[in-house]
């Protein structure tokens, strides 16, 4: 576990030496960027909502064996339904928490349609959950810019975002210091704490496992892998919604066609990163978040481009899935009940692969 | 070429697979590895093929000491291991396949390769043909594709797991022709390994014997063409006292009444991408055992997978006690006590990385929050009435063949309708399948009815009511099970419907 760390570390400081700066330099750019005061440490923790959102959400597909990649899509219907809600409703200021929760049980809906609906292909008409993802990703962004450049084009602006949110249709900032929505932590952390939970603890969690595992037993076995499959895409999807409500009820106040923003996909590598141990999750994300957020001063500071952060990322993930790889090659030279580790190992990566 | 094999040690956390195993298997000679599931055969052949290394111990081919960290490095010494589903590429022909391996430049030599392929063929009496795609071909052709491939590679021993499974009579007697000429004329090192006593004899100069890890004895075989019935029953007891420490009485079939209806397949027709089944009817009483004979995809799994939802039915009626269940999904069935159990454990059934208080829990829990503590004695409980080496937090894989098939006994419902199944006994020793089915015909006796296919003429024969005999999807129904022959059935299986 440390050594990928420290080796992709290693290769992170040749690539900033390359460029010309001292890696010192740009590991406290990063640091003072993440964590100088309260507010630059909410907005790592405004990244780190989504995304933990997100992951946790797609542990729950890959533990059935789905690979979400329209996890992007999700999180930008959810983001596009719990707009509709923000730029329909104006309730009164006493009423405004009732509001809050209707966008966000929007953004709820919204994921989980579009995870229904990659779901309902995968399962009824056998299209490949990637194939439908991605489909409904695209989708998604082409009505995210057909809604800004249309429906809710804002009145002498141009069509990069939608009308700004009145004030009752975002979430209230915990205080000026630290502008986060308190709500949206409290989700966040019942949702990194339940679903592992769930997941070790219930019927449902272990019907996801062996569908995951090997679908055909788990079916002989008289697990509904169907409706198993089902209610995983549409667990994640909820998820996704909430991460995609809180991007345009918090972070942007309205509604832009890139508010996802790669989240979902960075939220793949998390899960894989975590290798499926839930309880990393959380820890990993908040790493990605202090990294991205931290990385927005290295143009100001170092006139360096900021996703430099993004190939710092790549170079962690890359190594680490290396390691990993090698780890199990040699695990199964050594033999230990020969067939029996590559059946494990075969079966852990069918989880992430299948 | 000879291979000695030096107090060879392997050990798999408790279990001691292979302790302190010595032998010595010389050139031109033909010697049976026998044994009961979990004696160590296996785990045995896979060291000296190189699949797995062993603790300690040493392996000399020609008195050197070889190490092996893979089949390359076993083959490059000459060593080569056929398993039992032969490791092909099915999209590719014949020639293709042969030529993987090949010490080749970029481009093969496809005109030399076709060659050696079709002398090598020829030379062992095989018929294989260059062109013909592999998914196309039975099991017994792909095994001749394999050994012709193994001795192109410049292999001298070459060891066998259970090659005659699946595999016609006439097939089998190719295939041992050709492995007689290879060892006594060629001078090739042959290893069979087998659970199959007639198999062992017919063929080997010698039978190792193994049981609990251990090398229990060694016997040699009676020359070829030995057909005196005496003295091939005492070789059969003696390898039998070896196998298990005792002898096996004789089974005993019992008579259940047999009942009400459970199922009626009317008109069924049937058809998947290489055969078509037409106008299949069978009923099916309460206490009653139908056998499915039949080569292998000769409609068996088919119609087994279509009676219980897995497949589709093209036309005609499956009835359930009456009930119309045409198309219904598998867990429909499920639910009237219908269940079915196939042939590749790990494949469909069981779930590799599940441990068996998962599997347990899986099928018994009806409560949405799992108390994984009552299920876990629960578990511990079940596997020690079903005899299975194993704990509970074992994961399934880690179990052999033996203890999985156990285990699936174990995740029966306790009072099933009726039970399909795919060749129960498959791989499983003599003990091991005497066991499975005395488990089955206490289910029968309660009501149970049971539809199974199998491969061994002889428990087809020992434990049906009635058999039908599939061949390349056409049914024809032996109803007067205690009157027919091994052979006759043998005739039936080969398409000789008009023999009997």
């Amino acid at each position: 576990m440390l050594l990928p760390v420290l080796l992709s570390l290693l290769l992170a400081a040749l690539l900033v030496l390359a460029v010309g700066r001292e890696p010192q330099e740009v590991l406290e750019k990063i640091w003072q960027g993440a964590f100088r005061n309260t507010r630059s440490f909410a907005g790592v923790l405004n990244f780190w909502i989504p995304l933990t959102l997100a992951s946790v959400g797609l542990f729950v597909t890959f533990r059935a064996g789905l690979w979400n990649i329209g996890i992007e899509g999700q999180i930008l219907a959810g983001a596009i339904f719990a707009s509709a809600g923000a730029l329909t409703f104006d309730f009164p200021p006493e009423l405004a928490p009732l509001q809050l929760l209707l966008q966000i049980l929007l953004g709820v809906l919204g994921g989980m349609v579009w995870a229904g609906i990659t779901g309902a292909l995968k399962i009824w008409l056998g299209v490949n959950e990637i194939f439908g993802g991605m489909a409904l990703n695209a989708l998604a962004g082409v009505w995210g810019i057909y809604l800004i450049s249309g429906p809710w084009y804002p009145e002498g602006g141009s069509a990069q975002q939608s009308r700004p949110f009145l004030e009752n249709a975002l979430y209230p900032p915990l205080s000026r210091d630290w502008p986060v929505g308190l709500l949206a932590i409290v989700m966040t952390a019942v949702a990194m704490v339940l679903v592992p939970l769930i997941m070790a603890r219930t019927r449902w969690g272990l019907q996801l496992k062996a569908t995951g595992s090997n679908p055909r037993s788990a079916l002989l076995l008289g697990v509904p892998t169907t409706r198993v499959a089902m209610s995983a895409f549409l667990v994640c999807g909820a998820l996704a919604g909430i991460a995609g409500s809180y991007r345009v009820m918090f972070t942007y106040g309205s509604f832009r066609p890139l508010v996802a923003g790669g989240i979902g996909f960075l939220g793949l590598l998390v899960v894989l990163l975590s290798t499926m141990k839930p309880l990393w999750i959380p820890l990993i994300t908040f790493v990605f978040s202090a990294i991205l957020a931290g990385s927005t001063r290295l143009r100001v500071s170092l006139q360096l481009d900021s996703s430099l952060a993004g190939v710092l990322q790549g170079t962690l993930v890359l190594v680490f899935i290396l390691f990993q790889g090698l780890r199990q090659r040699l695990e199964a030279r050594r033999g230990d009940q020969a067939g029996d580790v590559s059946q494990a190992s075969a079966s852990s990566q069918s989880g992430l692969t299948g | 070429m000879d291979i000695e094999l030096r107090n060879i040690h392997k050990r798999f956390g408790t279990v001691h697979a292979n302790n302190d195993i010595s032998v010595v298997f010389p050139a031109g000679r033909i010697t049976g590895i026998l044994g009961e599931n979990g004696a160590g055969k296996s785990t045995l052949m896979k060291i000296l093929s190189g699949y797995q290394p062993a603790d300690t111990g040493d392996i000399l081919v020609d008195g050197n000491a070889s190490r092996f960290s893979s089949p390359e490095d076993a083959i490059q010494e000459g060593i080569g291991m056929l398993q039992q589903d032969p490791l092909d590429v099915g999209a590719f022909t014949t020639l293709e396949n042969f030529v993987y391996g090949r010490p080749e430049r970029v481009l093969p030599d496809w005109q030399a390769a076709r060659k050696d392929l079709e002398e090598a063929s020829a030379h062992l009496g095989f018929d294989l043909e260059a062109e013909t795609p592999v998914e196309r071909m039975s099991i017994a052709l792909r095994q001749q594709l394999e050994i012709v491939r193994l001795l192109a590679l410049g292999v001298k021993a070459l060891i066998l797991d259970e090659p005659t499974t699946g595999i016609s009579a006439e097939q089998k007697q190719t295939l041992f022709a050709a492995l007689q000429q290879l060892a006594h004329r060629d001078g090739v090192i042959i290893l069979l390994v087998s659970h199959k006593l007639e198999d062992v004899i017919t063929l080997c100069d010698k039978v190792v014997v193994l049981r609990d890890g251990r090398r229990i004895g060694e016997e040699d075989m009676p020359a070829p063409g030995e057909t005196d019935p005496v003295t091939l029953e005492k070789i059969k007891s003696q390898l039998v006292h070896l196998m298990f420490g005792q002898e096996l009485g004789p089974h005993v079939r019992l008579e259940v009444p047999l009942d009400k209806v459970v199922l009626q397949l009317e008109n069924l027709n049937l058809r998947d991408r290489r055969l078509q089944i037409e106008n299949l009817n069978l009923s099916l009483r309460q206490g009653e055992v139908v056998g499915l004979a039949g080569l292998d995809n000769s409609g068996q799994g088919l119609t087994m997978r279509a009676i219980c939802g897995l497949e589709s039915v093209s036309s005609g009626r499956v009835l359930l006690e009456g009930e119309d269940m045409t198309n219904r999904s598998y867990r429909s069935f499920l639910h009237r006590g219908v269940v079915f159990g196939a042939a590749g454990r790990l494949e469909e059934g069981l779930i590799a990385g599940l441990t068996l208080t998962e599997h347990m829990a899986l099928v018994r829990s009806g409560r949405a929050v799992l108390d994984w503590p009552a299920l876990e004695s629960y578990t511990s409980e079940s596997l020690k009435h079903y005899d299975v080496r194993g704990e509970a937090e074992d994961r399934i894989e880690q179990l052999s063949g033996g203890n999985q098939q156990r285990v699936l006994m174990a995740l029966l419902p306790a009072n099933p309708q009726l039970l399909i199944l795919e060749q129960p006994t498959r791989g499983l020793d003599v003990e091991s399948a005497r066991w499975i089915w005395q488990q089955l015909l206490e289910r029968r006796e309660g009501g149970t009815a049971i539809l199974f296919s199998s491969a061994e003429l002889d428990e087809l024969v020992a434990y049906s009511d009635r058999i039908l005999v599939f061949h390349a999807g056409r049914v024809h129904e032996v109803s007067d099970v205690a009157s027919t022959t091994i052979d006759e059935l043998g005739y039936l299986i080969g398409g000789e419907f008009k023999q009997v």
